[in-house]
């Protein structure tokens, strides 16, 4: 598969962009921002609240695999339909501080279009932690994974 | 460890850094080579060479008066193995997201 995705996280700077194009028409692609069944499907998790206007706010929960629930929130900034999400964005119950998200949504062609994030984080310290993120979730499933080999063989 | 591996992430987080670092990966190129393909001041370059040697993604060797560089591509995986998580969970993600609206069907 082609990597569409491309993360742009320029050294010592507390920001990083994600862009990627998509085969669909700009429209689509902001609906599955905006729609709450389809972003619960994309995103894995169960939306608790979207309001779609300047001043509205959002909250995702996650399940992991072992039951625990995670929260997301934050606070719509502004929103132009087809154009713009400005949002910020929390894991709550984690170190981890607010972050400001900028979406820009671009028509490419009358099929194709472009998704542009740029996240804004408290601090440089902060957006390296959370790159590293799911390195570490996939370091720390390997072990779980050996764990659990371990335990099979020692019963 | 981690202080390593933030090290090598700043490296190549620089645009300048990674351009270099494809240069390179090709065939090994004297810094002269290296710095001839880019319109930046040569002390600059020697800089982003000498970062990158220090962590270790490119190699010195002497050649008379001239050094010329290689990759380091057990370093190279190690450091793409790293960011590359962070890049599959979005595009997982995206993935996901373009199929399920190329079958979507409008509710009536």
């Amino acid at each position: 598969m082609e990597r569409k995705t491309k993360i742009d996280a320029e050294s010592g700077k507390q920001e990083l962009t994600i862009t990627r194009e998509f085969d669909l028409p700009l429209d689509l692609l902001f609906k599955a921002y905006t729609d709450a069944e389809i972003v619960e499907q994309w995103m894995g998790t169960k939306v608790l609240k979207l309001e779609n206007k300047k001043h509205g706010a959002y909250q995702f929960e996650t399940t992991d695999p072992k039951g625990n629930k995670h929260g997301f929130n934050g606070v719509i900034h502004e929103f132009v339909p087809n154009q713009k999400i400005i949002r910020t964005f929390e894991m709550e119950n984690t170190p981890f501080s607010v972050q400001l998200e900028f979406l820009d949504f671009i028509k490419l062609s009358n099929d194709t279009c472009k998704l542009n994030i740029h996240v804004v984080y408290r601090s440089v310290a902060q957006r390296d932690q959370i790159l590293q993120l799911p390195f570490a979730q996939g370091i720390n499933m390997a072990h779980n994974r050996l764990q659990d080999i371990v335990l099979k063989l020692t019963k | 460890m981690m202080n390593l591996r933030r090290d090598v992430f700043q490296a190549i987080a620089d645009p300048t850094r990674r351009a270099i670092l494809l240069l390179v990966a090709s065939q090994s190129l004297t810094a002269g080579a290296i710095a001839s393909n880019f319109d930046t001041a040569r002390p600059t370059v020697s800089k982003h060479l000498q970062i990158l040697t220090e962590c270790e993604l490119l190699e010195q060797e002497q050649n008379g008066r001239e050094i010329t560089y290689h990759i380091n591509a057990k370093k190279m995986k190690e450091v793409a193995d790293f960011i590359e998580p962070f890049r599959n969970m979005w595009d997982d993600r995206f993935n996901k997201l373009e199929s399920i609206m190329q079958n979507y069907k409008p509710k009536k």
